[in-house]
């Protein structure tokens, strides 16, 4: 999913002063591309929307109202409240749920991340700098997992373990760590040779220190590429096993769930069960996958020229 | 050649041992895999009786022996809920999931090249504007979410095309009946369009970006000045000098692609209710036919492996580089 990675660099150290004309520069750089500064805005908006949704949703998203279902937007609802976005098939408001499914679709998505990104940078440092049989059995295993559609590999798992969020993260992380691995094993190849990493072990360092100490602080750039494009997929992902009925347990909201939950509805004509959760889903992948760009744009020039 | 014929053809032996030994995995990680193959109402005899039938109280590695036995077989053991041979029912539902596959592969590479190269020809103009624009939100859209708009609006609103239905054409053709199966054609693209355009959307929109950006690094190089310099048309030029290296990029990924189109297929065919692999997983996740869904994913994951070694194959046939390269 993620092709052109090989051309990033690992950034040199810096000191303190450079570090700060390097933000600056960052940061003209963010605000001249334009786009990036919407789609950071979108994303303050679901971040927002994830941590205060139960302060925010102007009903409780689980709360069925039979009489009340399959309202239109701007709809009346319960007592003086209105569905802004409409209810659905059990009367639940489909604004409030949107809110809490930003929690669920973030946490999914940052979490996948870490746990994929954790397991992929040891796999790849140890990989990388201890060469050999670790090395090849490391790279082996990745082999066969990339041999493997993700989403068949994904079904197989979730359909043994059951639906919840923890086995999502799990199943969604394990999907994830070969990208990480790939990569930290790269640049942990080359940065083992070089004099600083030498100089630490002159110094006596033990090879854990060197490994966490002094290779892990360099290559943690190009990871972080890799992760503001992957938070992009994974969640693309999430909503795809979701929408199978393999991701989070009914009562969960989810805009993956939600969508599911619309697929009946759709020959009646009820678009506003289907259109809200997708529009979510695709602003926000589109704000992560723009801010991905300019990362990998600014970090590596030369992609640009090209584009 | 043959040198790398050979490690290919061992790769691939250790990928498909690799993939039995996941999905083993897979039935054993929850726990005692009898619970998954009895009624939630069954009694603790009947558990007993299905355990020893289905030969889980035998230790884990005769267990996982016996399994490569019935996969070498084509044994799944029967449906639960059709109460068939899982196989039967996945290799019927095969030939639809093929065409949808198929086609979407098609719209990915055939669409995204004129896209590709208008985009780099127009380069900073509103035409390139709109394509990359589109292009990124391609990439930003759940492939079911667009299946259910497209529905919505061309299916529902327009009534331009048909919401759901298939009409077969890879199944006559396997069996035979070529008349039947070419008269069918028409129709059978017809029904194809919405989910293969569902489907093929994200790659066309990513190979779009694929084929522009090589196209630009392609038209700047020396050999396309020289072609221009000879005095060929400004199309000959395109299409002859810089298309057939421009695309190599798109080529190099099918088998990639293949992978990743047969996962999207999955999820399409129950938003169009399309009768093939992934409706049929999509029903058996639901009643909880693990034979049907452990066929169904061991299946397509083995023609994803077949497929992307014969295409490292032609490619190294092709292309020297290839095989002589580590």
């Amino acid at each position: 999913m993620t092709t052109n990675t090989g051309a990033i660099e690992a950034l040199p150290p810096t000191s303190g002063s450079r570090a700060r004309r390097e933000l600056q520069r960052a940061l003209r750089s963010f605000i001249a591309a334009k786009w990036p500064v919407v789609a950071l805005l979108i994303l303050t908006g679901v971040l927002i929307a994830a941590i205060f949704g139960p302060w925010l949703a102007p009903l409780d998203p689980n709360r069925q109202n039979i009489m009340l279902r399959l309202a239109e937007p701007m709809a009346d609802g319960p007592r003086d409240a209105v569905f802004w976005l409409g209810s659905d098939a059990l009367g639940r408001d489909v604004l409030s749920r949107l809110l809490y499914g930003a929690r669920i679709s973030l946490l999914v998505g940052v979490c996948a991340i870490v746990v994929g990104g954790t397991i992929g940078t040891i796999a790849g440092l140890v990989s990388g700098y201890f060469g050999g049989w670790i090395d090849d059995v490391i790279m082996r295993l990745s082999d066969i997992q990339l041999a493997f559609p993700f989403i068949l590999l994904a079904i197989m798992f979730l359909v043994v373990l059951g639906p919840g969020v923890l086995n999502l993260i799990l199943v969604l992380g394990i999907g994830q760590w070969v990208t990480y691995a790939r990569i930290a094993r790269a640049q942990t190849l080359s940065l083992r040779e070089k004099e600083f990493v030498e100089a630490a072990r002159a110094l006596g360092d033990g090879t854990l220190s060197i490994m966490v100490r002094t290779i892990l602080p360099n290559i943690l750039a190009p990871l972080t590429v890799i992760a503001s494009f992957n938070v992009a997929s994974v969640i693309l992902a999430e909503a795809a096993l979701s929408f199978l009925g393999l991701g989070v347990p009914p009562s969960v909201p989810t805009w993956g769930s939600m969508l599911a939950e619309s697929r009946e509805q759709i020959i009646a004509n009820k678009w506003w069960l289907a259109v809200f959760p997708g529009v979510a889903i695709v602003l926000t992948v589109l704000s992560f996958n723009i801010m991905g760009d300019w990362l990998r744009d600014y970090l590596d020039p030369r992609l640009k020229e090209l584009g | 050649m043959w040198a790398y014929v050979a490690r290919r053809l061992l790769q691939s032996v250790i990928v498909v041992i690799g993939v039995t030994l996941i999905s083993f995995i897979a039935l054993q990680i929850g726990g005692d895999p009898t619970y998954l193959y009895v009624s939630e109402r069954a009694s603790q005899e009947e558990i007993e009786a299905a355990r020893r039938a289905l030969g889980f109280d035998r230790p884990l590695h005769v267990q996982y022996l016996s399994f490569l036995g019935n996969l070498a077989t084509a044994d799944f053991g029967n449906s639960l809920s059709y109460r068939q041979p899982a196989m039967d029912i996945v290799l019927g539902a095969l030939p639809a999931t093929i065409e949808l596959t198929i086609f979407s592969m098609l719209v990915a590479i055939l669409l995204a090249i004129p896209f590709g190269v208008f985009a780099a020809l127009y380069r900073g103009t509103s035409v390139d504007g709109t394509i990359m624009t589109v292009a990124m939100f391609g990439q930003s859209i759940p492939n079911f979410w667009l299946g259910i708009m497209m529905i919505l609006f061309f299916g529902l609103y327009l009534r331009w095309l048909p919401i759901s239905g298939h009409v077969p054409f890879l199944m006559p053709l396997f069996q035979g009946d070529v008349i039947t199966a070419f008269r069918n054609l028409p129709s059978t693209i017809y029904y194809l369009i919405m989910p293969g355009l569902a489907v093929g959307f994200y790659s066309l929109s990513r190979n779009a970006r694929l084929v522009r950006s090589s196209m630009l690094e392609v038209l700047g190089q020396d050999y396309v000045r020289t072609a221009r310099a000879k005095g060929i048309s400004e199309t000959s030029v395109i299409v002859h000098h810089a298309l057939r290296n421009a695309w190599l990029p798109v080529v190099t990924m099918i088998g990639l692609e293949f992978g990743f189109l047969l996962g999207g297929v999955v999820v399409i065919e129950t938003v169009f209710s399309w009768p093939g692999i992934g409706r049929l997983v999509f029903n058996a996740i639901n009643q909880r036919d693990i034979p049907v869904v452990q066929a169904a994913v061991i299946v397509l994951a083995f023609i994803f492996i077949a497929l992307n070694l014969v295409i490292d194959l032609i490619y190294a046939r092709i292309d020297p580089r290839v095989r002589l390269r580590k």
